[in-house]
């Protein structure tokens, strides 16, 4: 009786590692292509057919034409300013949000919840959404990506579940000794929240550095084009033109497939750079707004 | 006998009308106040002002005369709109596009996080989370930059069709066969990521119980049917919910990246028309009708999820 149950076990468990180990490396497997493709001969790519298994005749070329054009720099500036500023907007929104939502004597708390509960399930849509940002003079500014994205309900929640936690006891002696609300927040519940406020920073970071929608229907200055913007006129659009000024018709064809590539690397890079430190936080975040909400 | 106190006994605080009780209360916490009111204006600004503006779907909104003096049409758009050759078309790839989800790409996270709940070894049970996260943290554009170049007709997956003897397929210009790459990319984009919140209900499932279920002779499937299964349902079903409350409304972003002229009429959902007519067309008035009709019956649906659900196993978003 044991001997069969453990012969069947061991096979359902070979079988799920197997089915594990094939997922891991159709998951891996077209960002290695990228990378190898990235770092190839464009012509030998082109007369390619099939799995890479390493660069084909190693060049960088594709990588210079990348890095030599300057809506890259423009792309990636701009980037990097909705990135910080965006995120220190949400960071202190969601967390004077959050503060004022957790505090159970606030006069308005349940009007309020109410009020921003039901923003999670009826929005005006799109186009009034639209009309209201450019009436308000957003439009063509980095601002329209920051201001009205500040706050996410679902973070909201999240970072208000957190606050809860932390016993009135100290918030009460801190009053005592004088302490304002402000400092209550700054001194006491954002330091003993810090797990939390990082997961939302990494959150709320990464939304900023992988969007492209609101930046597609808000800007028309090519200058304030963030990198995803850039990334799809050129990935998708198959716009290469910009970068392949003064080549020959000939060498046009046969650099736009590496320099694909090569972009998709030099956009990505930060994040896959990134990822391995802060992976536990993402994943910490989710188990905590699963496990308290 | 003592007097017993009831509120109507107690002096004048009880008499104290509401503007008192806010000025009270402003006083009190004023700090409070100053965090809340940004926060609240915010709100208002940003959520309820479009809610009102959504008024423009009943007129006809000209951008020279404003939302105020722009012409009531009443129902106009809509009937326009569903008497149209694309109500039909839109509404129903939304609505096969959230079922195939609902199929496929809705339990793909919750068979993962089953199967990598078995793994015993934690080092390979980590290995393979962390690579199967990495794509929910790659943007959507270079993903689907990914896509269109891998399925073009002389790209990578055609290559290797070819290789064993099947025929290319420009995958992205072919209606017919949209869905399966919306559909696949979509769970290979989300499993990893979607399994945490399994993996973390897994994880909450007391041990005991396994501990008694084996005693009375429970197996390992028998377990897993007794215990694993009954242990996730709770979180399965509030997700099930959250997913019927966004299916109208998601999938723009992605079904704009990857759609094109010759697959609009598999790909086209009703949140990509309402952008292509909205901003691209400038049909404000006609793209926020369908747009408020979108938005009506997200409500009635995750209402509906929702009671149904606590009818059923009490187990409801509220």
């Amino acid at each position: 009786m044991v001997g069969k149950k453990k012969f069947s076990h061991k096979i359902f468990d070979y079988c799920n590692g197997i089915l594990l180990v094939i997922l891991m490396m159709s998951t891996l497997y077209p960002f290695l292509y990228v990378i190898f493709a990235s770092l190839s001969d464009s012509d030998l790519l082109m007369a390619h057919k099939g799995m890479l298994l390493k660069p084909i005749g190693f060049s960088v070329e594709a990588y210079k034409a990348v890095l030599a054009n300057p809506q890259i720099y423009s792309g990636y500036r701009n980037t990097i300013f909705v990135v910080i500023f965006g995120t220190i907007v949400n960071i202190v929104m969601t967390s004077m949000g959050a503060y004022v939502l957790s505090k159970k004597t606030f006069y308005f708390r349940s009007a309020l919840n109410t009020m921003v509960v039901i923003t999670m399930f009826f929005s005006g849509g799109l186009i009034p959404n639209f009309l209201l940002v450019k009436g308000m003079g957003l439009y063509n500014s980095l601002w329209a990506l920051i201001i009205p994205g500040a706050i996410s309900t679902w973070n909201l929640m999240i970072m208000r579940t957190s606050f809860e936690v932390i016993p009135e006891s100290l918030i009460e002696s801190a009053k005592i000794d004088g302490a304002s609300e402000f400092t209550v927040l700054f001194k006491i519940v954002i330091p003993l929240s810090m797990a939390t406020i990082a997961v939302m920073t990494l959150w709320y970071g990464v939304g900023h550095w992988n969007a492209w929608f609101s930046a597609m229907i808000y800007l028309r200055k090519r200058e304030l084009y963030p990198l995803q913007l850039i990334l799809r006129e050129i990935l998708i659009s198959n716009n290469t033109d910009s970068m392949l000024m003064g080549e020959s018709a000939g060498e046009k064809a046969s650099i736009s497939a590496t320099i694909i590539y090569a972009t998709i690397m030099v956009a990505t890079l930060p994040i896959l750079l990134v990822y391995p430190f802060l992976q536990k936080y993402f994943v910490k975040g989710v188990m905590v707004g699963a496990v308290k909400g | 006998m003592s007097k017993i106190i009831t509120k109507s006994t107690l002096p004048s605080i009880e008499k104290i009308g509401f503007a008192q009780k806010v000025k009270r209360d402003f006083s009190m916490n004023k700090s409070l106040w100053l965090m809340a009111i940004p926060v609240v204006i915010w709100y208002i600004v940003f959520h309820y002002l479009p809610m009102i503006g959504v008024v423009i779907a009943f007129k006809n909104y000209t951008p020279t005369k404003g939302i105020m003096d722009s012409s009531w049409v009443g129902m106009k758009h809509f009937k326009d709109f569903f008497g149209s050759f694309y109500a039909w078309r839109v509404i129903k790839n939304t609505l096969v596009l959230n079922l195939y989800q609902l199929i496929y790409s809705f339990p793909a996270p919750i068979i993962l996080a089953l199967l990598l709940n078995e793994i015993k070894n934690n080092h390979f049970k980590k290995a393979v989370q962390t690579i199967t996260y990495i794509p929910h943290f790659i943007s959507l554009v270079v993903i689907c930059g990914m896509i269109v170049d891998f399925t073009a007709s002389e790209g990578l997956i055609n290559d290797i069709i070819a290789i064993f003897g099947g025929e290319r397929i420009s995958y992205l210009l072919k209606p017919e066969w949209y869905r399966t790459v919306y559909i696949a990319s979509e769970i290979w984009r989300g499993i990893g990521w979607g399994s945490i919140l399994y993996l973390a209900a897994l994880m909450g499932i007391d041990t005991e119980l396994y501990e008694a279920t084996a005693i009375d002779g429970a197996g390992r499937w028998k377990q897993f049917i007794n215990v694993t299964l009954p242990g996730i349902t709770p979180t399965i079903i509030i997700m099930l919910i959250l997913n019927i409350g966004k299916m109208m409304s998601e999938g723009a972003d992605k079904t704009i990246l990857l759609y094109n002229p010759s697959t609009y009429e598999t790909a086209d959902i009703i949140s990509s028309f309402i952008y292509r007519r909205g901003l691209a067309d400038a049909n404000y008035s006609y793209s926020s009708a369908v747009g408020l009709f979108n938005s009506v019956i997200n409500v009635i649906l995750i209402t509906g999820a929702n009671s149904f659900s606590r009818k059923i196993n009490e187990t409801s978003l509220w």
